[in-house]
Formats: C-alpha cells, structure tokens, sequence
C-alpha cells in the first residue's frame, strides 16, 4: 500500500520539550524542588504553583502499553494482590515498579521519580486512589486528594464549592511537604497559563472538523502530551501555538491527514496502546480518518478561572465527560458527531477501565437510533493485551468500513 | 460466459465457489484450510475448474474472504466474511434478513435491510463460547465424534444445562455430569443450549432468521434450537456452508461489472 502517514513537522519540537521534562524530573541534577506525583485530571496547577515538580504516573502507564512491556509485567502486579481485572495501568504500573524496570529506563533516565506526596482526584476512578496507596505504603509518604462524586448530572453549586474547599483544603499538607507558603498570586498564574493551553490544544483538536481532517485521533494520542503533563507551563502554551499554525497551514494547503479520506470515525474510549501503529495503519489503508475521540478531549478545561482559580478548578474537573450521567455523555456524543461530519463511531471497551468504556449501558444503540450513525465496539484493553485480539479487530473494523461504504 | 469466484478461508475450513453471471453455482470445492492456505486456495480452484469444466482464464474476478483473505494471491480483491456472509444469504431471500453464522472460531450476527444494505453487525468477543470449536471441544470430553451430536441431541428429550460462559468451566461441568451418569444425549444437548444461549445474548433478530456456516450445516438441530430461542423459524440457504463463498463470488459479480 503506497499510503504513508504524514508527519507532524511540530513533533521534534514537542519531544524536545518532553524529554527536557523527564530529563529536568529524573535526571541527575537535582532540581532542589519537592516530588509530587499527581493523577492526570488532578490538581495539576496548584501543585505547580507550590514549587513542586510534579509527575504523572498514568503517562507512565500509556508508555509501559505503548512499548508493550506492560503484558509481562502486569501478572507480576497480579501475584502481589491486584487483579487483572482492575486498571491495567495501574497494574503494568505497579509491576514495572516490583521488577525495576521502566520505559524511561530506554531515554537514560532510570524508574520513575519516588514521591514526596501524592495526589489524586477519583473524578476520573477510585484506582487511581488505589494506585497512589500503593505507593504511600512503600515510601511511608502522604497521599491526599479529591473525592469528587461520580455520574455527575449537572454540575450545580453544591458540588462545585465542595470540590473547591476540598482542593483548598489541600494546601494545608502540601505546605508542610514542600516547606513553602502558598501564594495565591502564583496559582492564578499558573492556572491562567492551562486555560491557554487548554484553549489552544481545543483548537487544535477542532481543526478535524474541517473535511478532509489534518489530524487523526492517532496524532492527537501523541500530540496530547504537553496537555497532560505540561499544563500550566509556558512551555505548553508555546508548543501548541507552534502544533496550531502548522495544522491551520494544513488546511490552507487541503492537506490531507489521510490520503482520499473517505469515512469520518469518532474514538469512543481508551486508546489501545499496545496496538496504535497497527490500528493506524488499517484505517489509513482502509482510507478512513478517526477525527475525534472523548479521550483527546479529557484535557479540555474551559472552566478554568484566574480571576477565582479553586472554584474554576473545580468546575473544570468535576465537568469532565468521565465523570458524568449518561444523559450528559449522550448530548455531548450528539454534537461531537454532528461538529466533527462523523460516519460512524467506534466504541472502545476495554475490560480493566469500565470507567471509560461507555458502550456498557446501552449508548451506542441510542446515538444510533437519533443519529442514524452506525457504530461497532472493539473488545480489549488499554495495556493488557491478552485481552486483545488482532484478528477480531481487524475484521469487525474492515466490516464496519465496508459497512459505511454501503456494502 | 463469464465466471466469478468466490473463496472462503474460514479458521477450519476453506470453501470456493464458481458462479455463473446469474449467480447460479457451477462450480465448488471444500477442503480444510490446512496450514498452506495458498496451497489449499490453488486446489480448491482446480477442483471447482474441473466440476464446472471451464478454464482459470474464464473467471472474470476472484474475492477472496474469511481468515485467510489475505493469503490468495489471484484474487483481485477481498471483503470480509461478514459482508459476504450477509451477501451470499440475501441473494436467497432477498428481504430483511437477520443472519447468524457459526463458525468454527467465531460467531457473527449480522442485519441487512431489505434492500440487502447491511446496517449492523456484531461477533462474539474473542472466546470460543458460541462457537464450533466449543462444541468440538464438548465432543472431544464425550469421546464421540463430531457427526454424532446432531442425532443424540435431537433425541434427548431433557436439556441438562451448562451455566459457564467458559469453555474450559464447561467442560468440566461435562466431567462432573458423566460421573453423575447424566444420558450422553441430555448432556450434548445441554451443550448445544450453551451455544444458543450465548448467541441469543449477543443481539436482536429483525426480520427472517437466517443461519449459515458449517456448524449448522451438520448439525441442523443447532438451528432449530436458535430459532426456538428467538421465537421463530430458524432458516437456512441450500448449502450453508458456502454461503460465505457464494457472497464473495457475487460480490466479484458486482465489482466487475463496476468495473473495478
Ligand atoms: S480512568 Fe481507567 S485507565 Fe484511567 S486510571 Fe482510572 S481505571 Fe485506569
């Protein structure tokens, strides 16, 4: 097949910009700062704005899927008491830490950075909890966070300020971690420079809305780094402004992401880790573009607010889809594929994370009856690919191409 | 004349079909798929030349579908065996049609409209529950041979049901029967009822209820009790074995006569 994926020329730049972050939180010069390890739809900001580094262990877990260590050692997390039914990230993550191995390991860059505190929300799922405790129990560190409800209907005034003085509440601990007094000039700080990462990496991903699309799903699971772990920092808002042009010069110049796109697909749930090259290459030989997913959009903070950062924040983390009712999924669904000119929507489910697999209560049938969009659900995992197929897959997305195409 | 071939290599067995220009079958051949499936597809093809006495340079266009749709080389193109499936068993009914095939490694259900545009599909998750190799592995714990179970199940007049969704639990809920000396024919129906449980749990029937592959081709039985689960009459093209086959081969028809 003559196709070949079209390279984002920003992406040296933005892997410039990660590694100078791992090589800054894992390399051998100390930072003299203290280590906080925070989930991926946390407290992000106001960890930064108290002069901690701060690391993300689930990017950690999407690197063990992506370079397919994660199978081996997960049964190892297995024997130690976590089952293999729980978040698969979790458990690649906890085997990597019992065997000493990393991915980082690869860069020059040694395991994972140990923490002084660790904090999580549960907006996105109580393993992420789980997974902190781990930890604090091996290193005897606080782990303290944010309960935020879950099946969230609207997000009303009462959850809000509860979320609020639950996020202020932390600062208390982080003080006596870190040594420093908070400052509520820096966190507005920091907070209004995610806003503008958020605004510009929203842009980026609405530039698929435009037919052909200049990015798939498949670029936006790389070009989310910064997103996730560098929110807050100038260095993020940069990049993206940088990723933004070349992907508008994409459309002034009609470039295609892929070659004579024929269908538009929408990504419901996890990436596949183990298996995006694979994937990636089938729908473009099969001429097909993913152009949006829920999972892209999970750091997309509109709500965040300078002016009034812990109510803003948390707005911002209780609005996301992860944690919110059906009806909410199903309207936000709705526009997505009316904005993004969607054919069809894959559904993702992946057995260790019901808690972003939403093909699970009956809301495929319901979009496609209001849309008349047809969908498919691929059955398999994040990081344990043991629970993946290649053969099933590639089948039920060649019918389901050929479905589109009025087969 | 011009002739279209079909070729299905499914997970156990390879089918090929000749098709005249009406869709009428002059030519077919079956054979296990083996390990060689290139091997397998080129003795097929000689086979079906020779039934319908024409030449290799007569066939129009090949579509290759199944497993090994990859592995023809001659073809001139592939589609999947869900698209020929639903295909190859329109082309007999020809109306809104719900078609069930069970094969070997895989069971899929699939829906066309009456216009014979699919419009939904799905295939079991990736376990052999509902599908044939469960009920090879049920005849293995019995020590009976394949050919045997439609007979013995169709005479038993008592379902002794299996509850595990695992073939492996299954078969040893098997084990814990014939101790307990439970009729071998119960227990190959219980069997049976397994494979239709876990089919009835995968989707909704619209329209005719069709049933296609090699499982029910030689276990009729299988069919009928799938359509008792759902409540009305199982059907079934003639030869549902190459029904897969028969849809790549009038696909080719199709793609020919577009002239792609
Ligand atoms: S949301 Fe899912 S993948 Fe992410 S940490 Fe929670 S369980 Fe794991």
């Amino acid at each position: 097949m003559a196709a070949e994926f079209k390279k984002i020329q920003s992406t040296g730049k933005m892997k410039g910009l990660m590694g100078k972050y791992f090589t800054e939180l894992m390399g051998e010069e100390p930072t003299g700062r203290k280590m906080a390890w925070c989930t991926s739809v946390g407290p992000a900001e106001l960890l930064r704005a108290m002069g901690f580094d701060v690391y993300f262990p689930e990017n950690h877990g999407a690197m063990l899927g992506a370079s397919r260590m994660a199978t081996d050692l997960i049964p190892l997390a297995n024997a130690h008491g976590f089952s293999p039914d729980i978040c698969s990230y979790l458990t690649s993550d906890i085997g990597a830490y019992l065997k000493g191995v990393s991915p980082f390991q690869k860069l020059g860059l040694g395991v994972p950075p140990k923490a002084d505190v660790l904090v999580y929300n549960t907006n996105q799922c109580r393993d992420v909890k789980d997974w902190f405790q781990f930890y604090a129990r091996e290193w005897d560190v606080p782990c303290i966070g944010i309960e935020t409800p879950r099946s969230i209907g609207a997000v009303d005034e009462t959850i809000v300020q509860a979320i609020a003085k639950k996020t202020e509440a932390l600062i208390e601990p982080l003080e006596a971690v870190c040594g420093q007094k908070f400052d509520i000039d820096k966190l507005r700080e920091v907070v209004g420079l995610s806003k503008e990462c958020t605004r510009l990496w929203k842009a980026v991903l609405q530039t698929a809305a435009t037919v052909p699309t200049p990015l798939t799903f498949f670029d936006g699971t790389v070009q989310m780094g910064p997103a996730v772990v560098l929110r807050g920092t100038q260095g993020a808002v940069d990049y993206y402004e940088m990723l933004l042009a070349e992907l508008q010069q994409r459309i002034t110049d009609g470039v295609a992401a892929i070659e004579g796109e024929k269908h538009r697909i929408y990504w419901e749930g996890m990436p596949i880790w183990g298996k995006l090259r694979d994937l990636s290459t089938q729908f473009m030989e099969l001429q097909t573009a993913v152009v949006a997913s829920t999972y892209c959009n999970s750091w997309v903070y509109e709500d965040l607010d300078p002016a009034d950062p812990f109510v803003g924040m948390a707005r911002a983390y209780s609005e996301l889809f992860i944690c919110r009712s059906d009806d909410y999924k199903e309207k936000y669904m709705l526009e997505m594929i009316e904005k993004f000119s969607i054919d069809g929507v894959v559904y993702h489910d992946a057995k260790t994370c019901p808690n972003n697999s939403n093909n699970r209560y009956d809301l495929p049938k319901r979009l496609e009856t209001k849309t008349g969009k047809p969908f498919v659900v691929i059955n398999g995992d994040l990081n344990d690919m043991r629970l993946y197929s290649d053969e099933q897959s590639r089948t039920n997305i060649e019918a389901f191409v050929e479905q589109l195409a009025g087969a | 004349m011009e002739y279209f071939c079909g070729i299905d290599i499914g997970a156990s067995t390879a089918k090929l079909v000749i098709a005249d220009e009406q869709g009428r079958i002059v030519g077919k051949a079956m054979q296990r798929s083996g390990v060689d499936y290139t091997q397998t597809a080129q003795t097929l093809l000689d086979q079906a030349l020779g039934q319908a006495k024409i030449e290799q340079s007569q066939i129009a266009h090949t579509i290759s579908t199944g497993y090994g749709r990859d592995n023809v080389p001659w073809a001139d193109g592939k589609m999947t065996e869900i698209a020929c499936h639903g295909r190859g068993a329109y082309f007999h009914f020809n109306q809104q049609i719900t078609v069930i095939d069970i094969g070997a490694q895989d069971s899929k259900i699939i829906h066309l409209g009456d216009d014979g545009r699919r419009v939904g599909f799905k295939m079991n998750r990736k376990c052999a529950a509902g599908t044939g190799a469960f009920i090879e592995e049920i005849a293995h714990r019995l020590a009976l041979d394949i050919t045997e179970l439609n007979a013995l199940a169709e005479k038993s007049t008592k379902n002794e049901p299996l509850g595990s969704f695992c073939t492996v639990f299954a078969a040893t809920e098997v084990l814990a029967k014939i101790r307990a000396g439970v009729d071998v024919a119960d227990i190959v129906r219980g069997a049976f009822c397994s494979v239709v449980n876990r089919i009835v749990e995968m989707d909704r029937v619209e329209g005719l209820l069709v049933t296609t592959g090699g499982v029910v081709a030689h276990n009729p039985f299988l069919a009928t009790l799938i359509g008792r689960a759902f409540g009305t009459e199982a059907l079934m093209p003639p030869e549902p074995q190459y029904t897969g086959a028969l849809g790549a081969a009038l696909f080719a028809t199709k793609q020919s006569q577009e002239g792609q």
